[in-house]
């Protein structure tokens, strides 16, 4: 019988593995001709990262060597880039003028690297990621040293960084999304993996977008400059953005191609006699990068050129970093859904991040970091579509913990021996806490933690420490005194903050990986109040998270009922003029604004503007020195004031003077919650200082301060602090006191309520008395306000955030229809 | 007209909308929020929070569910439900990405008119 031909165009991973497929079935069906582009055997593209970092070496990674190809009698064209396929002889002929005939042909041309078409993107020194070649230049470019820069901060991209930096390079990573990896990782990932690689020195810098690679004068990469203007010197750069099927040649020849060459479920292009193979394939809208897939499809392939009626169905993709000291595992979708849960595990000393996504008891996804040994055992479990309502309780801990009874936390803490130790941080074991439990009658945690410091200090043992209270104490422990945050964590908002500060967290991801929040993203409860934190504990350091703001805030504008605006600007202490009046009279015409009203803070509220009216409403006040009143902000509202001694018969000091230059200080400053003040000239209190969050009233002798004040659901009359002298004096007292509770409020917790909680009389004493302490609180206020104090309509007038006031389409009649 | 006539429109591109963020699009009288979540998953609802009509394109974006601005009513970016212990619904549409590029389905609208 003859042998049938079979010819095949490329020769990756995916063809070699098809043709063990196919020689383990028949060995003699066919003659095999390959053409490869490439000057070489077949290797593990899979392993370049570690030949680039130099802990493998190209010999070690060839899969196929030539004793093979010579054992199989498969005749391996090297250096035969296939130029031309003629479908009615059934021929093809390589750019090398060779020209072989076949009965099926296999196109297996794989991928090219997406080059971003930057300017300077021909330099030399600019690079891909994709072969043995690449390496080659890359490896040839870090004996020279100097800087590389990677542009993608997605697998290869990283993994090409990693490489580069073992390689004595120093590296820098421009990643376009916020976080890396964006598409196999969740954001908390994401985040514990930029940790990660900024620890080994290499430089990552998110949200980077490149604009030009700039030449040295002779044709050789310099630099690369960013679209903030920002520019980095490098020797190379390596572009990492992604891969394109290569379906050039498919197309050229007349298959159906889309973003691939298209097939069915049989493999086959639209020519029947002819499969495609690898990653150029675009199967059922999909095209695949990871080897997985493409070994399914190799085995389809090799069953279909047998006469078998094999199918290949699609693939879900399981991805692992290849970066050594990192361990990171993706499968499946991990997207949200209202039908889908999710478990999380964090374990923040341990650096450890589990999230399964389940849909119907099934696993559809998961992303590990920092353990990863049960990512194949969850990739199976969700390949197999197991249900697992069973082991659902211990499902996160992975495969050791299944099977046997369920393990019942506290009676696992009650069977730890006296010297276990409980809190790492304080060096505090279970006897310790156990015995002053019931030596000093502790019922709270907070008491444990002033009497034995366990849990006193990271806050990650606070689960077992709570667990042993409730051995102890049994029914007597309740251990509801602390109210957490919100349904993400255990958490109450005095630990959020004091963690915060004590293990420098900086951005919302870090908050939520090291305190172990259960949710991936937060809530709409806990994300503006971990936003006020951050902003408030690091004001030049934080960049605030606008998605994590409430809309009036979003829009610097307070949303009614009816989806409408409101809009405020600031009348500094209550004054105004002619030439403000008419400005705000004008724009009520011009924009007809339906009502018009005056506040109790003294000052005009335009209400019922449209949204997208917005930014010229504001563009119009701010011509006339208008800027946002912040009516909507919780930060610095208004500063009521009575005319004082300008007018005033009773008059004592200049309250409205005074009134003014508080609110010019102040203005701008974010707080837990709302913040009003008043300054009234003398007793008779016409400005209502003493139901305000902060007032002064004036006497003869000098300010008298008072605070804490509520005049809303609550009403209560202000307390004392007591009695200065000078108006500087009284700016200085006020804005510490302003300060004091900026860093120690809960979100959304009034001042008075603060006050109640910290105690009037500590705060009298931090202020009053303890002068360094008042100077380092007024300090850290005028610190804050430098990066605070930004007119935010002027912002928005001039383009800032202008997606928000603009719908995205208008759709006419005939694109509805 | 039934649902199964389906009426594709594209309305833009996945980076028009920032992530955990909405954008609305103007069919007629209707207007419609499109989310993008932090996945870069997109979703689209009628405007309309089904307690007191609250703009949903106003809230906060988190956990495939938007909190409505006017009285924190959580409504599910997929189904339009409102969850929790609220009872309602918002309309939902379909929506398609190809290419980076947001395609919403109209005929629910159809139908519902």
């Amino acid at each position: 019988m003859t042998q049938k031909k079979l010819v095949i165009v490329g020769n990756g991973m995916a063809p070699g593995r098809m043709l063990e497929h196919l020689f383990e079935k028949d060995a003699d069906a066919y003659d095999v001709t390959i053409f490869n582009a490439e000057p070489r055997v077949n290797y593990n593209r899979l392993m370049l990262s570690p030949v680039l970092s130099g802990e493998k070496t190209y010999e070690d990674i060839i899969t196929h060597g030539d004793d093979w190809y010579a054992e199989h009698g498969v005749t391996l064209h090297k250096a035969a880039r296939v130029s031309a396929i003629d479908r009615d002889a059934k021929t093809v002929t390589s750019e090398t003028g060779i020209t072989a005939s076949y009965d099926k042909l296999v196109i297996a041309t794989g991928s090219n690297p997406f080059i971003i078409p930057l300017p300077g993107k021909d330099l030399d020194g600019v690079l891909t990621y994709r072969d043995l070649d690449d390496v080659d230049r890359m490896l040839e470019a870090a004996k020279r040293g100097g800087r590389a820069i990677v542009i993608g901060g997605g697998l290869l991209g990283l993994e090409a960084a990693a490489g580069l930096k073992m390689q004595g390079m120093e590296v820098t990573v421009l990643h376009l999304m916020p976080t890396l990896m964006e598409r196999q990782l969740d954001p908390a990932a994401g985040f514990l993996l930029e940790t990660e690689f900024k620890r080994r020195g290499i430089d990552v810098r998110t949200k980077a977008n490149s604009h030009e690679i700039v030449d040295d004068g002779t044709g050789k990469v310099k630099a690369i400059r960013l679209d903030d203007g920002t520019e980095i010197e490098a020797g190379i750069v390596v572009m990492a953005v992604g891969i394109r099927p290569s379906a050039d040649l498919a197309k050229a020849v007349g298959l159906d191609t889309n973003r691939g060459i298209l097939v069915g479920d049989d493999m086959r292009t639209s020519d029947p006699d002819i499969f495609a193979l690898g990653e150029c394939v675009e199967h059922r809208g999909m095209c695949y990068g990871l080897v997985a897939p493409l070994y399914e499809m190799a085995e389809v392939i090799a069953d279909n050129l047998l006469e078998g009626n094999a199918d290949y169905t699609g693939s879900v993709t399981a991805t692992k970093l290849k970066v050594t000291g990192v361990d990171l595992y993706s499968a499946g979708d991990f997207a949200e859904g209202d039908d889908r849960e999710e478990i999380v595990l964090r374990d923040a000393t341990a650096g450890v991040y589990k999230r399964l996504v389940l849909k119907d008891n099934r696993i559809i996804g998961a992303v590990l970091y920092g353990e990863t040994s049960d990512g194949p055992w969850f990739f199976d479990l969700l390949k197999k579509g197991t249900d697992v309502s069973e082991m659902r309780e211990t499902l996160i801990f992975g495969q050791a913990y299944q099977g046997g009874a369920p393990l019942d936390p506290t009676a696992a803490v009650a069977a730890l021996p006296d010297d276990a130790e409980i809190c790492g941080c304080n060096g505090v074991c279970k006897g310790k806490i156990v015995a002053t439990i019931k030596e000093k009658g502790l019922t709270t945690l907070d008491g444990v933690r002033a009497h034995t410091k366990a849990s006193n200090s990271c806050g990650t043992c606070t689960g077992l420490v709570e667990q042993l209270m409730q051995v102890t104490l049994g029914d007597a422990y309740n251990p509801a005194t602390v109210t957490p945050m919100c349904g993400c964590t255990p958490l109450g908002h005095s630990e959020v903050r004091r963690l915060i500060k004590s293990k420098e967290l900086k951005t919302i991801p870090a908050v939520m990986q090291e305190l172990e929040w259960t949710t991936s993203g937060g809530c709409a409860k806990c994300r503006p109040a971990l936003n006020y934190y951050l902003v408030s504990d690091w004001p030049d350091e934080y960049a605030d998270d606008y998605q994590s703001r409430f809309i009036n805030e979003r829009v610097h504008a307070n949303i009614q009922k009816d989806g409408t605006y409101s809009v405020v600007p600031r009348m500094w202490g209550g004054m105004t003029s002619s030439k403000e009046l008419r400005a705000i009279a004008d724009v009520v015409d011009k924009f007809d604004i339906p009502a018009v009203k005056c506040t109790g803070g003294q000052r005009i509220d335009m209400l019922g503007i449209r949204k997208e009216d917005l930014p010229a409403v504001w563009a119009d006040l701010g011509k006339a020195g208008f800027v946002s009143g912040q009516a909507y902000a919780k930060g610095l509202r208004t500063v009521k004031t009575c005319v004082g001694t300008d007018w005033c018969r009773f008059g004592t000091q200049d309250s409205t003077g005074l009134g003014v230059k508080l609110e010019k200080f102040m203005w701008g400053s974010w707080t837990p919650a709302k913040l009003k003040m008043a300054v009234s000239g003398c007793p008779r209190n016409c400005a209502e200082a003493t139901c305000k969050d902060i007032g002064i009233i004036c006497v003869d002798s000098g300010y008298e301060i008072h605070f804490a004040g509520a005049a809303g659901l609550d009403i209560k009359g202000t307390e004392v602090l007591g009695l200065v002298k000078t108006e500087d004096e009284a700016i200085e007292y006020v804005a510490a006191l302003a300060q004091m509770y900026r860093e120690q409020g809960h979100y959304l917790e009034r001042i008075y309520k603060w006050a109640k909680r910290i105690g009037y009389d500590e705060i009298r004493r931090q202020i009053m008395d303890d002068a360094d302490m008042r100077k380092a609180y007024f300090d850290r206020f005028v610190f804050s306000q430098k990066f605070a104090q930004v007119d935010p309509w002027s912002e928005r007038v001039s383009g800032k955030d202008k997606h928000e006031f603009k719908p995205m389409a208008v759709l006419t009649k005939e694109a509805a229809e | 007209m039934t649902a199964d006539i389906r009426n594709w429109v594209q309305i833009g591109s996945l980076e028009d909308i920032p992530r955990e963020g909405a954008r609305c699009v103007k069919n007629g009288d209707m207007t419609i929020a499109v989310f993008r979540t932090a996945k870069d998953d997109v979703f689209a609802l009628e405007d309309k929070c089904p307690h007191k009509n609250g703009p949903l394109s106003q809230g906060i974006v988190h956990d495939g569910c938007v909190t409505c601005p006017l009285h924190n009513w959580v409504i599910s970016l997929e189904t339009g439900a409102a969850q929790g212990a609220d009872e309602g619904r918002t309309a939902a549409f379909p929506v398609r990405l190809e290419d980076g590029q947001i395609l919403i389905d109209l005929s629910y609208s159809h139908e519902a008119v």
